[in-house]
């Protein structure tokens, strides 16, 4: 099967510290991969590398088959990459739907020309954008906010409400930042079902950075692992679990991953 | 009382036509004394002025203080078209026209500072606005043709209340129509944040070019009105200190809507006039408020909030749309 995301030899720096060194990845479609790693190992990196935000400087990123390196973050989005955040980046004056029609902002199908108009060109398509962005809300169970400003929003909701804007531009390859963070046990496991739905129903390759050992467990077919920026292993979760480079990276010496990570769990993460 | 859509749009309309037909005959009407239909039409230009500035100080987040430039721009270019180019007595008729020219030449310049803003944004891009400004005065000084410091006169007065209401309900309009568009909650999303506008398929570069060039071009009307009012300029007319009212006007009446910047205009012009009477101490005023207005009250009064009467109806259901979802 040929890779709908594939990058290779990805590497980076900030200055002299070397953020990711010669990271290497195939997302196949369908696939649900999960890139976990302590804090600091690279893992939002390879995000922002993937959508543009930082400017690649070696290796090379394909989509489909074609070089998207060197493009600009919104034609990498609208060309089917969508991305949540890891501290939520809502717009937050804006009202929920219109964070959600915005998302559309490549495909809203009327020119500068026709919104200064009102053409009926305008009004049609920015009734079905409505239309749509209304169905993505009420799937989202987001509806009664939709004229409400985001920032009024609790917080499991505000992620929910970047999950359906980055998802109404109908992206084949969705890229989660840490969806679980600051949620509880229940939140989480709400969140893995929802997650498992979405990309059936959106036919999505998932590729999802996670700290909580269980979500990636639960989620991922595929791990891979990332520490100080350099890729230390990549295999099936049970395979991870048990991997000695992982269990030193993550917990130092020995110790179960799982039981540790529960502890985790208490604390403030 | 409840009113449906349809019924608010034809008041609209026939509010919008009355009001025309007011600033046509009132004037005529010799009811109205000459001053005050005066300060109306400052009040008029102003409100244009801030409305374009406001999109681009309150919508899109850019702090822009170099706004008179463009109206500069637009004055200069809309006067040499009435003095110079067109005969005396097509003029009049013209004058739409001419006021078009006058922006379409300050929307060139906009692109002096659209391009700069791909790059640069916050306190950086505003010295970049300053820049221009002091650069389209001194430029102006230095052209002799055009009368350099001792200004440029000779434009006969072609600026009435009529044409003043028209302008202004026009810019309302168009403005209206932007900020309530997939464009207008673009630009907004730029002031929110900008990285994530680009991650969620906004062309944020192609969107600052729009809002510098419609900024820019509704200001350059309004110094092509303002010239044709006073039937004089000169650059100075056009300095900081004319940037800094656009800046107080906006930021008095409300950052992010439109309702404010008709506000903000009307209460600072008329306030000006009624302080007259402290002369040279009076320009004191307009820097003061914006102090304080920065200190108590930095949104201004309708800061992010707007009139229903602005606000188009949403529609939700039938229409295209991008295709289906799942």
């Amino acid at each position: 099967m040929e890779a709908i995301l594939s990058i290779t030899d990805l590497s980076h720096n900030f200055g002299g510290l070397k953020a990711l060194t010669d990271f290497s990845l195939k997302l196949f479609p369908g696939e649900l991969a999960g890139l976990i790693g302590p804090n600091g190992a690279g893992k939002t990196t390879v995000f922002n590398l993937i959508t543009g935000v930082f400017r690649i400087s070696a290796g090379r990123i394909f989509f489909k088959g074609e070089d998207i390196s060197d493009w600009r973050s919104h034609r990498i989005t609208a060309a089917g990459i969508a991305r949540t955040f890891q501290n939520i980046r809502l717009f937050k004056e804006l009202s929920v739907l219109d964070n959600v029609r915005l998302g559309a902002f490549a495909e809203h199908g009327y020119s500068l020309l026709d919104a200064l108009r009102r053409s009926r060109r305008f009004q049609a398509e920015e009734q079905g954008l409505t239309r749509q962005a209304l169905e993505l809300l009420e799937r989202f169970n987001l509806i009664r906010y939709a004229h409400t400003p985001a920032r009024h929003l609790p917080y499991g909701e505000q992620r929910r409400l970047e999950m359906a804007r980055a998802l109404i531009s109908r992206p084949q390859v969705l890229l989660l930042d840490e969806p679980a963070a600051g949620m509880n046990q229940s939140e989480t496991e709400d969140l893995i079902r929802l997650i498992r739905t979405l990309k059936d129903d959106f036919a999505l390759t998932i590729l999802l950075i996670e700290h909580q050992m269980r979500v990636v467990v639960n989620l991922c077919q595929r791990v891979t692992v990332l520490d100080f920026g350099e890729t230390i292993a990549s295999g099936s979760p049970q395979e991870i679990q048990h991997h000695p480079a992982v269990l030193e990276a993550y917990l130092g010496r020995d110790g179960d991953l799982i039981t540790a990570e529960s502890k985790d769990d208490e604390g403030p993460s | 009382m409840v009113i449906s859509d349809k019924q608010k749009k034809l008041l609209i309309w026939l509010g919008a036509a009355l009001l025309l037909a007011l600033a046509w005959l009132l004037p005529a009407s010799g009811f109205l004394n000459p001053y005050v239909v005066q300060i109306l039409m400052y009040v008029g230009i102003n409100m244009i002025l801030t409305l374009s500035l406001n999109l681009v100080n309150g919508y899109m987040g850019e702090f822009s203080v170099g706004h008179a430039g463009f109206m500069g721009i637009g004055a200069y270019a809309a006067s040499i078209l009435t003095v110079w180019v067109l005969p005396r007595g097509w003029a009049p008729w013209a004058f739409p026209a001419v006021l078009v020219a006058g922006g379409l030449a300050a929307a060139v310049a906009g692109l002096v500072v659209a391009f700069p803003s791909f790059r640069t944004r916050g306190d950086y891009l505003a010295i970049v606005t300053l820049a221009f400004n002091m650069i389209v005065k001194s430029v102006l000084e230095n052209i002799d043709a055009l009368g350099g410091p001792r200004g440029y006169l000779g434009m006969p007065r072609l600026t009435d209340l009529f044409w003043v209401a028209a302008w202004v309900l026009f810019t309302l309009w168009m403005l209206r129509n932007l900020v309530y568009s997939n464009f207008g909650r673009g630009i907004t999303a730029i002031r929110e944040d900008e990285v994530a506008a680009n991650l969620t398929t906004v062309d944020t570069r192609r969107l600052k070019l729009y809002a510098f060039l419609i900024s820019a071009f509704f200001a350059g009307v309004a110094g092509g009105l303002y010239a044709h009012l006073l039937q004089f300029i000169n650059p100075r007319s056009f300095s900081i200190l004319k940037s800094t009212d656009m800046l107080v006007m906006v930021y008095l009446g409300g950052v992010g809507s439109l309702t404010g910047s008709l506000l903000g205009a009307t209460i600072f012009t008329v306030l000006l006039e009624l302080l007259r009477p402290l002369g040279i101490w009076r320009w004191v005023v307009g820097p003061l408020m914006l102090v304080l207005l920065m200190i108590f009250r930095p949104l201004g009064l309708m800061g992010f909030k707007e009139t229903r009467l602005f606000k188009p109806r949403e529609v939700f259901f039938g229409g295209g749309g991008p295709g289906p979802l799942p």
